[in-house]
């Protein structure tokens, strides 16, 4: 096992360099380049001052040596400075961001499994029945909206007709004035639509895969012999059903691992939540292009782990899968 | 659902419902009397990049930077130069040598007194190469600058240039903070210190920036006591909140002022204010074009073009039509140009004289070529496009087949503007609040890449005209220069000139002493004032005097 576990870890190596070439390439195709001190259609930038400034920032060099130099620094961990005008490290943009991000994402996951997997179970179980298309109705309802429209109506309703809850950010602005149980209630009122909203999306994915494997492993025959032997219908379920047919489940949580990082622009950008998604979607049009690798870089990273972290618990799970 | 789950739900409701704010709009319209206090609550779409304004073309990162420093120079609301930082100042007999006399006592946020030196260190940084400035051309012009004393200053000139002295309204930066540091890595781009109304107080990265009053401000203490300028990249989400009073101020985009806006409870609440933008929208040829080389044909689309459908239909009405580089409220405008009204007739006598004929299924066309062609406007303007529509509908009610290709904007300038991979664009420029020169747009030695004339468009006169004007001093003399360039432009037709939109604004009724001036509204913001008993935000307000 152990030996499985660092023959993976260091296969992850060449594979993550993959990654950065081809990304770093890709990046460069675009059109354009970083418009680092807005001299784009700027009457007052000269083509010296232009020159002056892509050398400053080493955009004169071929890619190749674009891309040595940006190595040499990665494998120091150093993603450099971004090429915004505030030249903040990268690092630092990304960490300001993370937690926010990573947050919110967490607890929605969380609602969604919650909600998703009693959800599934019981449509397995009551298969066919009213209550059963209802779910499903209600689950792809969530799927199939776009939610930058379904958060506008809340945000109207909730917001702006019923007062209740605010529309955009994540604390009130006069929030450092206020006492502590006020604080964290007025993050939590900030937080409901935006996870609602998040969550309520995710549920068809989870709820279904739930379903179908339920149904999959009801179908068994060691189900059939735990009811022949008189077990009631609650243990059968729970003890010999779910646990077999959560296996996939685990899978989409691996899988879920590097989507933790990453935030959807249209959601932060409508709740206006300082997160990931905007962090990228910006670096994006503004090409800059530290930034965009240092995002990169870690998705893929945490793509690559949760990969090895799906197979190892499946491993625990089933016994099968074991590698010797 | 049982009874207690019920229950805990109706005390949820009443808890969130408990903490909303309520509203009372009745006593607004008193004019009451100033007072120091209260909170200002504004919006950006997006965050700034650096309050070290010589390092950022943002416009987020100006308008706060507007509120930290002063220049030695500003405009006031009729767009006259007039001190800021700088007392009066004299220019020589030849233009060449402006000597400013600086105000005294005046200090830094952080208590340290301003100097001359502080404008000879802004400067220098400014023209040091390793600063990666857009702003340096104006001031590579100066042969010499020289601190005479610690509130004098004086800069000398190579040649007389008119927009020289406006130049110095560019934020003066603090020498004792700067000197010696690399300024792109300074922690003023973060936490900046300066002269200004408004201190720098925090900034939550992707949230807010929080501005507080200078009680020492050197033109009085501003009333209002605290500026709070809130990210919210969505326009949506951004108008949601205004009506929620969240925020205090917004710009309104021509349907939110005439349809979503235009309701008592909304204006019981809020002022609306509206002036002329400092822009103008132009349908731009490719005067290489083989068709587009010939005036006639240039002339014939502006008579083609229906402007006031587009103004009505697009913008609601709120914009007026465009003749020219600059809009009619400036000192420079010229009314007396040739404009081209609406009519088919007239543009296709024109084209008829050009030489076009009615081919098959009813296209223009010369020498066996249909007139086709391709309006390239850039992805995320909406108003352009839908004019580009309307452009294309008119174009073809004469005969011409029009295409409409719409491309992100990165791509657009790289790919098609800088290599010349165009007939027609939809663009806008933004007219300079502070001087007329126009010379790298309209000059014909900038042509060359990344240079703004990419119309090619060339003509001797104008070309001696704006060298002449932007070496002017006189305004009287000056302004004959540019009439005369407004009448060729009018009559060559490099654009189209389109229209010059509204720049619309609400803002919330407390707040009063706004007057719209041709320079807008914001020149006066510390004088703005929020009559004690109509005060919202209580607790925050600085200790009253």
């Amino acid at each position: 096992m152990l030996r499985y576990l660092l023959k993976r870890l260091i296969f992850m190596i060449p594979m993550l360099l993959g990654i950065t070439l081809i990304s770093f390439a890709v990046i460069h195709l675009a059109p354009g380049e970083p418009d680092v001190v807005g001299a784009e259609m700027n009457p007052k930038v000269t083509k010296q001052m232009r020159e002056q400034i892509r050398s400053l920032y080493g955009l004169d060099k071929p890619i190749y040596v674009q891309y040595y130099m940006w190595l040499k620094r990665f494998v120091k961990l150093d993603f450099g400075t971004s090429f915004t005008p505030d030249r903040r490290p990268v690092i630092d943009k990304i960490k300001e961001r993370l937690p926010i991000t990573v947050s919110i994402n967490l607890i929605s996951m969380m609602l969604i499994f919650f909600i998703g997997i009693p959800i599934g179970v019981y449509c397995a179980r009551y298969k066919d029945s009213i209550m059963d298309k209802a779910f499903t109705t209600f689950v792809f309802a969530g799927y199939a909206m776009p939610y930058f429209w379904l958060a506008l109506l809340l945000m109207m309703f909730f917001g702006v007709y019923l007062e209740l809850l605010p529309i955009s950010g994540l604390k009130s602005f006069n929030y450092d004035e206020l006492s502590i149980p006020l604080k964290l209630l007025d993050i939590l009122k900030h937080l409901i639509l935006p996870i609602c909203v998040s969550a309520f999306g995710g549920l068809a994915g989870i709820s279904r895969y739930m379903k179908n494997g339920l149904l999959e492993v009801l179908r068994q025959e060691y189900i059939t012999t735990a009811y022949a032997k008189g077990l009631p219908e609650g243990i059968v379920l729970k003890k010999h059903a779910l646990r077999n047919a959560l296996l996939p489940v685990i899978t989409i949580l691996g899988f879920s691992v590097p989507g933790l990082i990453g935030g959807s622009v249209i959601f932060e950008t409508i709740f206006a939540i300082p997160g990931m998604g905007q962090l990228f979607y910006m670096s994006v049009m503004a090409r800059d292009y530290p930034t965009i690798m240092g995002i990169l870089v870690m998705g893929a990273f945490l793509t690559l782990l949760g990969n090895l972290l799906a197979d190892i618990f499946y491993a625990i799970a089933d016994p099968r899968i074991r590698i010797g | 659902m049982t009874y207690k789950k019920l229950i805990i739900f109706f005390l949820f409701v009443t808890l969130l419902a408990s903490c909303s704010t309520k509203k009372d709009t009745s006593h607004y319209d008193d004019p009451g009397k100033p007072a120091y206090g209260d909170t200002m609550v504004t919006a950006s779409i997006g965050e700034a990049s650096s309050l070290i304004p010589i390092l950022a073309s943002d416009s987020a990162s100006h308008e706060i930077a507007g509120y930290i420093y002063n220049g030695l120079v500003k405009l006031d609301k009729n767009l006259n130069i007039i001190g800021d930082l700088a007392e009066s100042w004299d220019i020589s007999k030849d233009n060449l040598t402006f000597t400013f006399r600086l105000k005294k006592g005046v200090k830094w946020h952080d208590g340290k007194p301003f100097s001359a030196h502080d404008v000879m260190y802004t400067y220098k940084v400014i023209v040091d190469p390793k600063t990666p400035t857009p702003y340096s051309s104006d001031f590579k012009q100066v042969k010499e600058a020289k601190v005479l004393d610690d509130y004098t200053f004086q800069v000398k000139y190579n040649k007389p240039f008119a927009p020289s002295l406006i130049s110095w309204g560019t934020s003066i930066l603090p020498r004792h903070l700067l000197e010696g540091q690399d300024i792109t890595k300074s922690p003023l781009i973060r936490k900046p210190i300066g002269t200004g109304p408004y201190m720098f107080k925090e900034w939550i990265s992707g949230d807010r920036v929080v501005l507080v009053a200078n009680d020492e401000y050197f033109e009085g203490r501003p009333y209002i006591a605290r500026h709070v300028i809130k990210i919210i990249p969505d326009s949506a989400t951004m108008f949601l909140e205004l009506k929620n009073n969240a925020i205090d101020s917004m710009s309104l985009t021509p349907l939110q002022f005439t349809k979503q806006t235009n309701y008592p409870a909304f204006k019981r609440e809020f002022n609306r204010f509206q002036y002329l933008s400092f822009s103008y929208v132009y349908f731009g040829y490719n005067l290489k074009h083989q068709f587009f080389k010939d005036k006639r044909v240039r002339q014939a689309i502006s008579h083609a073009i229906d402007k006031k459908e587009i103004i009505d239909g697009i913008l609601f009405g709120q914009g007026v039509e465009a003749t020219g580089p600059y809009k009619p409220d400036m000192w420079v405008y010229n009314k007396n140009v040739k404009r081209y009204d609406y009519s088919n007739e007239k543009a296709l006598g024109l084209l008829k004289e050009a030489g076009f004929e009615r081919g098959q299924d009813n296209i223009l066309q010369k020498e066996g070529k249909p007139f086709e062609f391709t309006i390239l406007v850039n992805q995320g303007n909406d108003v352009r496009i839908r004019c580009a529509e309307l452009i294309q509908q008119r174009l073809k009610d004469i005969g011409i087949n029009v295409k409409i290709r719409v491309v992100e904007w990165a791509s657009f300038i790289n790919e098609f503007i800088d290599k010349r991979n165009f007939e027609a664009v939809i663009l806008g420029w933004t007219i300079s609040r502070s001087d007329p020169d126009i010379y790298d747009v309209w000059h014909s030695s900038k042509q060359g890449p990344k240079e703004l004339n990419f119309m090619s468009f060339e003509n001797k006169e104008v070309d001696e005209l704006l060298v002449k004007a932007r070496h002017t001093f006189d305004k009287n003399e000056r302004k004959r220069y540019y009439d005369r360039i407004q009448e060729i432009l009018a009559e060559e037709q490099p654009y189209t000139f389109l229209f010059i939109p509204y720049a619309n604004l609400a803002i919330h009724k407390r707040f009063k002493g706004i007057e719209p001036a041709p320079a807008g509204i914001g020149y006066n913001i510390y004088k703005w004032y929020v009559p004690e008993e109509q005060r919202r935000y209580k607790s925050s307000a600085t200790i009253s005097p």
